[in-house]
């Protein structure tokens, strides 16, 4: 008998069994999936109340409002000033050809304010903090200290889940300004100073075309987009399997369940920011 | 006693024994751990509980704490059923227990000094020179240098750490200690220092404490109750997981042969049986 043999799961011996086996994977993928969901959502209703009930430990905050914030701040403002760029290069080409180049402006700045900005500055939050909240958090786990902090009278959520979700949901909006700022920055000198976009064209389609309307729905993206990420990311890590293979698992799922997330979101806020500003401003605004 | 804002725990608490394991199942989804624990464990009692790995100590500690439910059965403190307290309750009740984790569990993110503090922090109002000075004397009680307490928990070593785990669980005085394996990973001689520790703190705080290990010379230097967990998957069906329960002395005398086997340390015929489970596996998978 072969080292591997005895693992080989035996063949199905009919159709009838093949499909029940089928049927059976597809449940237990179906049941672990609302498991998983049910498991989040009762881990963030437990965080919204400590949140509103408790006011966070003293001498949590301000180490992670600095590492979620201050930290940040160079990564998402020089990859917000590349995607400004990126935009001015892609755009110029295909807008020269209609011979709208002059509109670039208005077309950078508008992706840039609703779309890029506040996704790139959760991109890289759920890249830079997002998974090492879920390195951190399911190291403490893994090590015994979350049971330390429950048996030295610490509720784990208030302690380490409520900062976490407060750093991330109120300094994600001034991180997604960061991105706009150094993108529209970025945008700017590559299509008027490389590319001779005529300067005072650029500006007035801008100011025409993007409103303010736009950017703030940018930020009220950003935050849903924060808390997304907190709570995936604490959650990820509360939920860690044993061993350094499963913290390294805990770090990898929180970026990629909060990315998958934040786009998801980001369809379903697009559709609910549209119906808001069509109901208000029914004329919407135009690019000719 | 420390101020806190704690409650006096239980009005039910009659004066008997501190600890009472009523029935006790553990169960993690098909992998039943724990199956009818029943245990009583009296006031300034310590009891060793040992048994091989995967025989379930760490998890019946654990259940003794209130960090893991049990599936079946309760778990009385002094006479209060943890299972039925609330948050806080159960909070004021652990109040009163200190746990040394295996691998000491100190906060990374903390200074030694803050880690030790951190109870007091928690449950009293203190004033900071208040908390210094308890600080220095548990550090001083567990044989711990003065400068450790501006280090990092990754600083110092491994020995170093359980001692300030266990000046860190004792702070708050509590009146049962539990210790997972308090000598593992530890040279000969320090595993000696936590032993006399584990000794001195009975004597010196009239505590009753509950360690589980599997290191023989341990129990025996610190216990003065034995109890023996086995596996349960190991177990005929029927058979009671509790092999022996009574004094370090009577273990050797021991008529079960699982329990003379685990004493001497003796592989005996182990490792064709963990064979031929691996075969019974075998077949049951084809």
């Amino acid at each position: 008998m072969s080292a591997s043999a005895p693992f080989v799961e035996p063949a199905p011996a009919t159709v009838r069994e093949a499909l029940a086996n089928y049927a059976a994977d597809w449940g237990q993928a179906t049941l672990d999936g609302l498991a998983a969901i049910g498991s989040i959502a009762v881990f963030a209703g437990r965080m919204a109340r400590w949140l509103v009930t408790r006011v966070p430990p003293r001498g949590t905050l301000l180490p992670i409002f600095y590492q979620v914030g201050v930290l940040s701040l160079p990564v998402v403002a020089l990859t917000g000033l590349f995607i400004g760029m990126v935009l001015a290069i892609q755009g110029y080409y295909q807008f020269s050809v209609l011979g709208l180049e002059s509109r670039l402006g208005a077309v950078i700045n508008m992706s840039l304010v609703r779309e890029l900005g506040p996704v790139l500055a959760a991109t890289m939050l759920a890249g830079r903090v997002g998974s090492a909240m879920a390195a951190v958090l399911g190291a403490m786990r893994v090590t015994e200290q979350i049971d330390a902090l429950v048996m030295l009278g610490a509720n784990p959520i208030h302690y380490l889940v409520v900062p976490r979700f407060l750093a991330c949901m109120l300094l994600i909006p001034a991180l997604t300004i960061v991105a706009d700022f150094t993108g529209i920055l970025g945008g700017y000198i590559y299509a008027v100073l490389i590319l001779h976009v005529d300067h005072y064209d650029y500006l007035r389609y801008s100011q025409e075309f993007v409103g303010a309307f736009d950017f703030f729905s940018g930020i009220i993206k950003s935050i849903f987009f924060g808390g997304t990420i907190a709570i995936v990311s604490c959650h990820r890590g509360f939920n860690c399997e044993p061993g350094a293979e499963g913290v390294g698992r805990a770090a990898t799922a929180a970026f990629v369940i909060s990315f998958v997330l934040i786009l998801a979101e980001d369809i379903m806020l697009n559709l609910v920011l549209d119906a808001v500003y069509f109901t208000f401003w029914p004329s919407g605004p135009k690019l000719l | 006693m420390l101020n806190s804002d704690c409650p006096p725990l239980a009005e039910s608490d009659q004066g008997g024994p501190l600890l009472r394991i009523e029935h006790v199942s553990v169960q993690f989804g098909d992998n039943c751990i724990l199956e009818d624990i029943h245990l009583s464990i009296e006031r300034g009692e310590t009891v060793a509980i040992i048994g091989e790995s995967g025989c379930g100590k760490t998890v019946l500690l654990k259940a003794i704490v209130g960090l893991i439910k049990p599936s079946k059965g309760r778990v009385l403190f002094k006479g209060e059923d943890l299972q039925a307290l609330d948050e806080f309750q159960l909070t004021c009740a652990r109040r009163q227990m200190g746990f040394v984790f295996q691998g000491a569990a100190l906060f990374d993110s903390m200074t030694i000094g803050q880690n030790i503090a951190f109870p007091l922090r928690q449950h009293t109002r203190l004033s900071d020179s208040e908390i210094e000075a308890r600080v220095e004397r548990n550090l001083y009680e567990v044989g711990l240098p003065r400068d450790v307490l501006n280090k990092r928990p990754a600083e110092i070593s491994g020995g170093m750490r359980k001692r300030a785990g266990l000046a860190r669980a004792l702070i708050l005085e509590p009146e049962l200690m539990v210790y997972d394996e308090p000598t593992t990973g530890l040279d000969p001689i320090m595993s000696d220092v936590v032993n006399e520790l584990i000794l001195v703190t009975r004597q010196n705080h009239s505590i009753t404490s509950v360690v589980v290990t599997h290191d023989m010379r341990s129990a025996h230097k610190v216990a003065d109750r034995v109890v023996m967990l086995y596996p349960r998957r190991r177990l005929p069906k029927g058979g009671r997981q509790v092999l022996f329960d009574g004094t370090p002395e009577s273990l050797d005398e021991s008529s079960d042969p699982r329990v003379r086997q685990f004493v001497r340390g003796e592989a005996g015929e182990r490792l064709m049986e963990l064979r031929a489970d691996l075969l019974d596996l075998t077949e049951s998978r084809l």
